[in-house]
C-alpha cells in the first residue's frame, strides 16, 4: 500500500471553458447558464487575455479555447493558496517561464479530441470545393490538422516535451489521461498539461442533427436529465489539468486511474468490469462517495446508467454533469473538471442534483459512454 | 527495470506492394511506386506526382471480404488489409488469448468519403448521404479494424500529423512496459485525398517530378498513403509460446520542436531531441546505429533541418536514405511504413537507397545511400518521423541477439 501511496498523481492546476462561466475558476457554478435550446455553446471570453494579439484573428476558434484553457490552468490560483507560478517556478527541477505564460513549463503536453479542428477543416474543404481547387490559401489547412490544440500551447509556451494527441471519439480523453498515468509512473516526466478539446460548429451541429443525435424540440438545458426523452442537447469545451508527482498547496485531488471499454455486450459485463476496476484500485463499490454519471438525456442510452447503478450501486449517491455542458466527444474532460472541484471544495454544487446525499467525498468514480460503444471510467480521490 | 518489447508480426500496403513480400521484392529492385494521380478528379492530374496504392476500391473490398463501399473508406481498408497481414504473420489466431489492444493512427481518417458528402451538403445542408459522413472521425477506421481483427481490449487512435503512428508504435511500448497490454497491434493508415493534396500543394511543397530527398534540388514531397503495422508483443508472451521474434524496439522518444506550426527550427532542435531520448533509452552510442530511415521528406526545410539534428549527434553520420522515394508520403502510415521497411533492412541485411539523388546539399557534408547495399549485419536502425505542430518522433529496431 505504502508504494501505492508515493505512486499518487496530483492534480493541481485546473482551466476549464464551458457553456457555464466555469474559466475563471473563482466561483464553483454559483452562477449558471440556462437555455432553452438543443446546442450549449462554450462561453467565449476575450481571447486577446489569452493570446498574442497578432494571432487572435486568424487562431482557430477550438485552438483558442484550448490555449485559454491551458493558460488558466497552468496560472490557476486555486482556493486558499497563493498563484501556483511562484509555487512552480520555486519548484525544484522546475524549468523557467517561457513565452511570457509566467509559469512553469510542463514536462509533457497530452490531449484529446474527438473531432479535432472542424471549423478549419470545414473551411479549407468548402473552399476546395467551392474554387474547384484554385484560389487556396493554407492557414485552414495548416490549423486543420488535429494536434493543432497541443502543438500551440506547447509552441506558445515554449515546451519542448513528449506531445500527444488522441483522437478516438468518447475514447479521446481516456486515452490520454492512460497516456498520462504512464508517463508520470514510468518517472519519464514529473509534470503534465493534460487537455482535451471539442468545438461545434453549425454545420456539424446540423450533421449530427440528422442522424438524430439530438432532441427535436428545445429543452432547458437544466433541467435536461430530469425529462428523458429521444436525443439530447449538444455541447462543446476545453478543459486542462495539470498533473504533477508532488502534492502541492494547490492540489485539488488525485487522479488514479482510468479504464476504457469497447463495445461491452451488456450492463452485466460493464458492472463487472468496474467491479474490478475497483478491486485493482484497493477499492470497493461501498467506498465510492459518489458516482458521476453520463447521461445526457437519451432514453436510448441513458438506460445503460440505470441497470449499471442498479446492478452495482445500489446505495451510492449519483448524479449526472450534461445538463452543463452538453454532449460531446470529450464531455468526460468536463466531468472530470466537475469531480476534481468537488473533491477540492468539499461539497457538491446545487445545481448537481445528488440522488442520495453522500456522507462523504473521498472517491468519486466518473463513468461515461459515447454512444454505447466508448465506455469509460475514471477514479478519482481526495489528496 | 525496461522490459523488452519484441516485434513479432508486420504488414503493409504501399504504393510498393499490397503485402510484405511484395513491398520488398519493389525495395530490392529499386522500384518506386510514383506515378499520376488516378484515385478522384483533380486540377493536378498530370501536374503533381503521388504514390497511390495500385487497387482500386472494389479490389480493397474484395481482399477484405466486403461489398458495401458506403460503409468502408479507402483508409479503412487499408489499414484491414495491412493490420490483418501482422496478426496472422505473428502467427496469432485468436486475439483474445492475451490482453491485447489495437493503436491505430491517422491523419484525415474518412475524408475521402467526406469530400463526396461536403460538396452535396454545401449546396443544401439536407442533401448529402449521411453514409458518406459517418466514417468522418479518425476514431471510425480503427473501430472497424478492431471488430475485422477481433480485438476487443484496448482501442485508441493518435493523430500527430506525420508522426501519427511511430507515436502509436510508442505508446503501444507503453502499454505493455506498464504492464497493460501483453500485446498490441500498433500501426496507421491513411489514402491520398483532394483535402491533403491541395493542402499541401497551398503550402508549395510538392515537388513536381516526385520527391527528391537530402538532394541540393530538392523542391518538395509527394504524397503517398498505404498503411502498415506491427504486432507488439511482450517478454512473457514471446516466451510463453516460444516466439521467434523479427526485432525488438529498443528505444524511442518523442519531442516537440516548439518552433513553427509547419517549419522546422534552423538547429532541428526537436529532431534533435528525439533522437537523443530514443538513444538514451536503448542505452546505446550513436555509434552503434548501422542505417538510418530518415523522415527526408524531401523539403527544403525538412532535409535541411533534420541533416542538421543528424550531424549534430553522430559523427560520422552512419548510412541514411528516405524510402519516401518508394512509398512516397503517406501522413499517418508513414511511421509505420517506415517501420516495417526498417525491421527488412535489419532481417534482410540490406540498405535501400535514395532513388532520386544526384546532387548533395551545399549545407551539409553527408550524402544518402544511392545503390543498394546487401550482405551487411545490421543491428541497429534509427526511423524518424516528424510532423506538423513541431512533432518529432525516434523509433529504434535491434537485431535480436
Amino acid at each position: 500500500m505504502e508504494s501505492a501511496v508515493k505512486n499518487r498523481v496530483y492534480i493541481n492546476g485546473t482551466g476549464c471553458l464551458s457553456p457555464q462561466p466555469t474559466l475563471g475558476n473563482h466561483s464553483f457554478l454559483e452562477e449558471l447558464v440556462s437555455e432553452v435550446t438543443i446546442r450549449l455553446k462554450a462561453i467565449d471570453p476575450n481571447y486577446k487575455e489569452f493570446v498574442p494579439p497578432e494571432m487572435v484573428r486568424r487562431m482557430g476558434r477550438i485552438i483558442k479555447m484550448g490555449v485559454a484553457a491551458a493558460k488558466t490552468c497552468l496560472s490557476d490560483p486555486s482556493p486558499d493558496s497563493s498563484p501556483v507560478a511562484s509555487l512552480t517556478l520555486a519548484r525544484e527541477g522546475s524549468k523557467p517561464p517561457s513565452g511570457g505564460w509566467g509559469v512553469g513549463v510542463p514536462d509533457a503536453i497530452i490531449t484529446g479530441t474527438g473531432l479535432g479542428c472542424i471549423e478549419d477543416t470545414e473551411k479549407f474543404l468548402g473552399n476546395m470545393i467551392r474554387n474547384n481547387e484554385e484560389f487556396l490559401t493554407p492557414t485552414s489547412f495548416i490549423q486543420s490538422t488535429h494536434n493543432t490544440v497541443g502543438a500551440q500551447i506547447a509552441l506558445l509556451m515554449g515546451c519542448h516535451g513528449y506531445n500527444f494527441t488522441y483522437v478516438h471519439r468518447g475514447f479521446s480523453f481516456e486515452s490520454a489521461i492512460l497516456d498520462s498515468l504512464i508517463q508520470l509512473e514510468s518517472g519519464r516526466a514529473q509534470s503534465i498539461l493534460l487537455g482535451a478539446a471539442d468545438e461545434l460548429t453549425s454545420n456539424s451541429f446540423r450533421i449530427q442533427e440528422r442522424m438524430g443525435f439530438w432532441r427535436r424540440k428545445p429543452v432547458d438545458n437544466l433541467t435536461l436529465l430530469e425529462n428523458p426523452g429521444r436525443g439530447t442537447i449538444a455541447g462543446e469545451g476545453a478543459a486542462f489539468f495539470l498533473l504533477e508527482r508532488a502534492e502541492q498547496p494547490t492540489t485539488y485531488a488525485t487522479l488514479d486511474d482510468v479504464e476504457m471499454l469497447f463495445r461491452p455486450n451488456s450492463s452485466q459485463e460493464i458492472s463487472g468490469q468496474i467491479v474490478q476496476f475497483l478491486e485493482r484500485n484497493k477499492l470497493t463499490t461501498h467506498d465510492i462517495d459518489l458516482l458521476l454519471l453520463g447521461r445526457n438525456g437519451d432514453s436510448r442510452f441513458d438506460s445503460v446508467y440505470d441497470e449499471v447503478t442498479r446492478n452495482t450501486f445500489g446505495e451510492v449517491a449519483s448524479c449526472g454533469f450534461k445538463h452543463l455542458c452538453g454532449e460531446y466527444m470529450t464531455a468526460s474532460s468536463f466531468g472530470l473538471w466537475l469531480a476534481t472541484r468537488i473533491l477540492r471544495a468539499q461539497r457538491i454544487p446545487d445545481i448537481v442534483k445528488v440522488e442520495r446525499k453522500p456522507s462523504g467525498l473521498r472517491h468519486i468514480l466518473l463513468y461515461n459512454h459515447y454512444r454505447g460503444i466508448n465506455h469509460s471510467m475514471i477514479l478519482l480521490s481526495k489528496a | 527495470m525496461p522490459k523488452r518489447i519484441y516485434i513479432t508480426g508486420i504488414g503493409i500496403i504501399s504504393a510498393i506492394g499490397d503485402n510484405v513480400s511484395s513491398v520488398f521484392s519493389s525495395l530490392e529492385t529499386c522500384k518506386s511506386g510514383i506515378g499520376e494521380i488516378t484515385l478522384f478528379p483533380t486540377l493536378h492530374q498530370g501536374i503533381l506526382p503521388v504514390a497511390e496504392v495500385k487497387l482500386t476500391k472494389d479490389q480493397l473490398l474484395a481482399m477484405t471480404g466486403n461489398s458495401d463501399s458506403c460503409e468502408f473508406t479507402r483508409t479503412t481498408l487499408l489499414g484491414m488489409i495491412a493490420a490483418r497481414e501482422a496478426v496472422e504473420s505473428a502467427g496469432i489466431g485468436d486475439m483474445t488469448t492475451w490482453h491485447s489492444g489495437l493503436l491505430s493512427a491517422t491523419t484525415v481518417g474518412g475524408m475521402d468519403r467526406s469530400e463526396v458528402f461536403y460538396g452535396e451538403f454545401l449546396e443544401n445542408p439536407s442533401h448529402g448521404r449521411l453514409r458518406n459522413i459517418v466514417n468522418h472521425d479518425c476514431g471510425d477506421s480503427t473501430e472497424r479494424i478492431a471488430s475485422f481483427l477481433g480485438i476487443n481490449g484496448l482501442v485508441s487512435t493518435l493523430s500527430t500529423a506525420c508522426s501519427s503512428s511511430a507515436n502509436s508504435i510508442m505508446f503501444g511500448a507503453d502499454l505493455i512496459r506498464s504492464g497493460k497490454l501483453d500485446r498490441v497491434v500498433a500501426g496507421g493508415t491513411d489514402s491520398v485525398t483532394r483535402f491533403t493534396l491541395n493542402g499541401f500543394n497551398t503550402l508549395m511543397i510538392l515537388d513536381k517530378r516526385g520527391c527528391h530527398p537530402f538532394d541540393e534540388h530538392r523542391a518538395g514531397l509527394t504524397l503517398g498513403e498505404g498503411a502498415a503495422f506491427l504486432v507488439l508483443e511482450s517478454e512473457k508472451v514471446v516466451e510463453k509460446e516460444g516466439k521467434k521474434p523479427l526485432a525488438e524496439l529498443t528505444g524511442y522518444g518523442n519531442a516537440n520542436d516548439a518552433y513553427h506550426q509547419t517549419a522546422s527550427s534552423p538547429e532541428g532542435k526537436g529532431a534533435f531531441l528525439a533522437m537523443t531520448k530514443a538513444l538514451e533509452m536503448s542505452g546505446l552510442y550513436p555509434g552503434d546505429i548501422d542505417y538510418i530511415n530518415v523522415h527526408g521528406t524531401g523539403t527544403e526545410n525538412n532535409d535541411l533541418s533534420e541533416g542538421i539534428a543528424l550531424e549534430r549527434i553522430f559523427n560520422p553520420v552512419p548510412p541514411f536514405s528516405s524510402t519516401k522515394t518508394y512509398t512516397g508520403h503517406a501522413l499517418g502510415a508513414a511511421g509505420a511504413v517506415e517501420a516495417v521497411i526498417s525491421i527488412l533492412s535489419i532481417k534482410h541485411g540490406m540498405m535501400f537507397p535514395d532513388l532520386n539523388w544526384s546532387t548533395p546539399m551545399k549545407e551539409l557534408k553527408i550524402r544518402p545511400v544511392t545503390n543498394i547495399v546487401r550482405d551487411l549485419s545490421i543491428r541497429h536502425v534509427l526511423s524518424n518521423s516528424f510532423g506538423f505542430g513541431g512533432n518529432n518522433s525516434t523509433l529504434i529496431f535491434s537485431k535480436i541477439n
